[in-house]
């Protein structure tokens, strides 16, 4: 107690500096670590994306539920159907499949209607603005083989759309217009597209990142 | 034969029975509802928006604010989706307290449900009832960090208080008063002909459009689908509990009241075997960095809310901020079966099929 | 008819001075309104729920004349709890207009008082005082019911004293 006291009396800059040192290095170390985290990940994400059994890592015992999943799809939609599919190492390994854009309705009727997969049950369904691009991604899960994965779409940001899902799972319906509400993404095929969050008469939409406040301040 | 025009109608955003600014318009033939269309976004208040440009330790008040009659499961499922990022350890201790709090949470929040779902049928002392005994877990969460509703307990790593000393033993005492209080309830209300004669039988669905519309919670387990997270993919520390998954099988609002009031005992029972497994001492906070900066990626975690699977979906790009947060809020998804269930039923019918789905506005429109 | 005070007796000069006040009949009219102040339940957000908490068994609004009404052509005061976004904004001066006068407003919680923490968002109004002329603010986030009370109290402080010096508090 005296110690620390003297010492705070004596003078507060000395005590400072090594923490500062400190602090610096630690920083460092942090940013190597991601860097080094990231150019794992990006290694692992082209490998997946190049051919899927030649995996560099040890293979995670997720792996061939991901490539049964990518091979059903492309044997029973479209060789095209697949873009990428890695696994997700931060989320579990969960199984992650790109859907080319065109040929997501009839993959999301395999989906839920395939007798293997049966994914039943859809958890999520988020819209990410990547500014390059957008991204509707959905978190399915099979309630029968308790099985998970996730599905992404990509499109382009002007004239964003993606063909809905709701005809499939009726859970996408509310999803689906809040993402064309916050994100201006439309949907295609939904029966009733409209504004769900913000008021009919609201001018843009607010999450794009792009997105400047013009309406008035009351 | 009575020939009746169509009428419409419109009940909200001020409605005592709409639990805050739900609104929904529905035609009437007679008293008999032909077309429901609820209008919602009244409290959207852009929480993902302003998450974009906070930090992850600042969003956590925000969590507080959506579901504002659970925030500690909100809060937990923040904090779980950013540990699972960055695959942080979270010491014994503060994991226990999450577990409790999270459970005396889901305790009060079935509570209010309950007072207030008797309320909108038209009994008035149960609400007085519910509310006294909800009363006593706000105290406890009240001497633990010190609010009363919008805890902002859960931190990245750990907790932010240590119990106080003596709060355990509030705990346990609290929970034979609490199951006593619950044969109570069912004495004064589970058994009353006029109440069982108002929720039987109404609104009620099959497992498949359960499924089908992406329901859970007590909305999917009173169909009969055996599907909790605390048990199917068992997060925090719910693998070394025993309890029960109350199930329904007419799913109709019966059996989502039973289900909700067996769910408080079953909540005690856990919390039961937590104050004998309680750890004596330990840190409540474990090694985090100082600025959180979960690695470029994505993330999906989901929990148990008293209300159903709360999931987060975290888009990061490796900065203190994240790039998108979304949240996947049961309330939300679980209202959309309203307009289907209403087509059919009477007025009346209205406020008892929207109560049991048990919403929260502010988890509806974020 | 003719009274003098002074062909009284002074024991029954007494037993007047104890049981007639002399006060304005405005005084009268707001110590039965400051009384009886019927608010209507207006839960927005996380404030409701502890308005509902302040109405129930623990802290029984109703000992103060207090009693929830769910309309609001039978209500005299606005307890705006919770946040107002743009899209509930005309609505809730809708509400306003459709109360009998007199009629007050409290703004309960910091989301009405000023945004409170939803300060930067795209759809909040910041102050339910740019819609409606508020007579209380309650800060907190949410208001613990004590404070609920307290303001509550100051609202019938307010109108007596109102009455008492023919004073507005605020000049709008």
């Amino acid at each position: 107690m005296s110690e620390e006291q003297g010492k705070d009396g004596e003078k507060p800059v000395v005590r400072e500096a090594p923490a500062d040192a400190e602090r610096e290095a630690k920083l460092k170390a942090a940013a190597e670590a991601r860097a080094a985290r990231a150019a794992a990940k990006e290694k692992t994400e082209s490998e997946a994306g190049e051919a899927a059994p030649e995996v560099a890592k040890p293979p995670s015992p997720r792996q061939p539920e991901l490539d049964r999943l990518a091979a059903l799809i492309k044997s029973e939609v479209s060789e095209s159907a697949v873009e990428d599919a890695y696994l997700n190492e931060l989320n579990g390994d969960m199984p992650v499949i790109i859907i080319n854009n065109s040929y997501w309705r009839e993959v999301s009727r395999l989906l839920k209607e395939h007798g293997e997969l049966q994914f039943n049950y859809l958890r999520n369904v988020s819209g990410v603005d990547y500014e390059t691009h957008m991204e509707v991604v959905y978190h399915l899960y099979s309630l029968s083989t308790k099985r998970e994965a996730a599905f992404k779409v990509k499109t382009e940001r002007d004239a964003a759309a993606v063909f809905s899902a709701t005809p499939v799972w009726a859970t996408a319906n509310w999803n689906e217009r809040e993402i064309y509400d916050l994100l201006g993404i439309d949907f295609p095929g939904h029966p009733d597209m409209r504004r769900i969050m913000m008021p009919d008469d609201w001018v843009g939409h607010p999450l794009r990142k792009d997105y400047e406040p013009i309406d008035p301040e009351v | 034969m009575i020939r009746t025009e169509e009428l419409l109608l419109n009940v909200g955003p001020q409605h005592p029975s709409t639990h805050g600014v739900f609104r929904i318009i529905v035609k009437l033939d007679g008293e008999v509802i032909t077309e429901a269309t609820p209008v919602m976004g009244y409290l959207h208040r852009g929480t993902e928006k302003i998450a974009e440009s906070l930090n992850f330790t600042q969003i956590i008040p925000y969590t507080d604010r959506m579901d504002y009659v659970s925030a500690m499961t909100n809060n937990y499922v923040l904090v779980h989706a950013v540990e699972t990022m960055m695959g942080l350890e979270v010491p014994q201790r503060a994991e226990y307290l999450r577990l409790v709090v999270m459970e005396l949470q889901r305790v009060a929040s079935h509570l209010v449900w309950w007072g207030t779902y008797l309320l909108d049928i038209g009994a008035m002392s149960p609400f007085l009832y519910a509310f006294r005994d909800r009363e006593m877990i706000i105290d406890l969460f009240n001497e633990l960090c010190g609010a009363r509703l919008t805890y902002n307990y859960m931190r990245v790593g750990g907790v932010k208080w240590d119990a106080p000393p003596g709060w355990l033993d509030k705990v346990r005492a609290f929970i034979p008063y609490m199951e006593n209080k619950l044969m109570e309830y069912d004495k004064l209300v589970s058994g009353n002909e006029i109440f069982l004669a108002r929720i039987k039988g109404v609104g009620a669905y099959d497992a498949k459009t359960a499924i089908d519309y992406g329901l859970t919670g007590a909305n999917l387990r009173c169909t009969g689908v055996d599907f909790d997270i605390r048990k199917a993919e068992p997060y925090s520390l719910y693998s070394k509990f025993d309890f029960d998954v109350p199930l329904g099988k007419t799913g109709d609002c019966h059996d989502r009241y039973r289900i909700r009031l067996e769910e408080i005992r079953q909540s005690l029972r856990i919390l039961k075997q937590a104050m004998e497994q309680f750890p004596e001492g330990g840190d409540t906070m474990g090694k985090v960095p100082r600025v959180l900066r979960p690695p470029a990626g994505e993330v999906y975690v989901r929990i148990e809310s008293p209300r159903g699977e709360i999931g987060c979906h975290i888009v990061s790009k490796g900065k203190a901020e994240p790039y998108r947060l979304k949240f996947r809020r049961p309330s939300f998804v679980n209202l959309q079966i309203l307009p289907k269930l209403l087509v059919g039923e009477t007025m009346t019918n209205l406020i008892t099929i929207l109560g049991g789905i048990d919403i929260v506005v502010g988890e509806v429109d974020c | 008819m003719e009274f003098s005070l002074e062909s009284i007796s002074i024991e029954e000069r007494k037993e007047l001075e104890r049981n007639v006040f002399m006060g304005t009949l405005e005084q009268l009219k707001a110590w039965a309104r400051s009384n009886s102040l019927w608010p209507l339940t207006f839960g927005l957000a996380c404030c409701a729920i502890e308005m509902m908490g302040t109405g129930a068994s623990h802290y029984d609004l109703d000992r103060f004349g207090v009693m929830f009404r769910t309309s609001p052509r039978q209500s005299d005061v606005m307890i705006v709890a919770g946040t107002v976004t743009k899209k509930m904004g005309p609505l809730l001066r809708r509400l306003y207009d459709q109360m009998p006068e007199p009629k007050w407003v409290i703004a309960m919680g910091s989301c009405a008082t000023a945004g409170g923490p939803y300060i930067k968002s795209y759809s909040v109004i910041k102050g339910v005082d740019q819609i409606v002329p508020v007579d209380v603010y309650i800060p907190g986030c949410p208001p613990n019911p004590a404070a609920l009370i307290y303001g509550i109290n100051k609202l019938q402080e307010k109108i007596r004293y109102e009455a008492k010096t023919g004073k507005r508090v605020t000049g709008r």
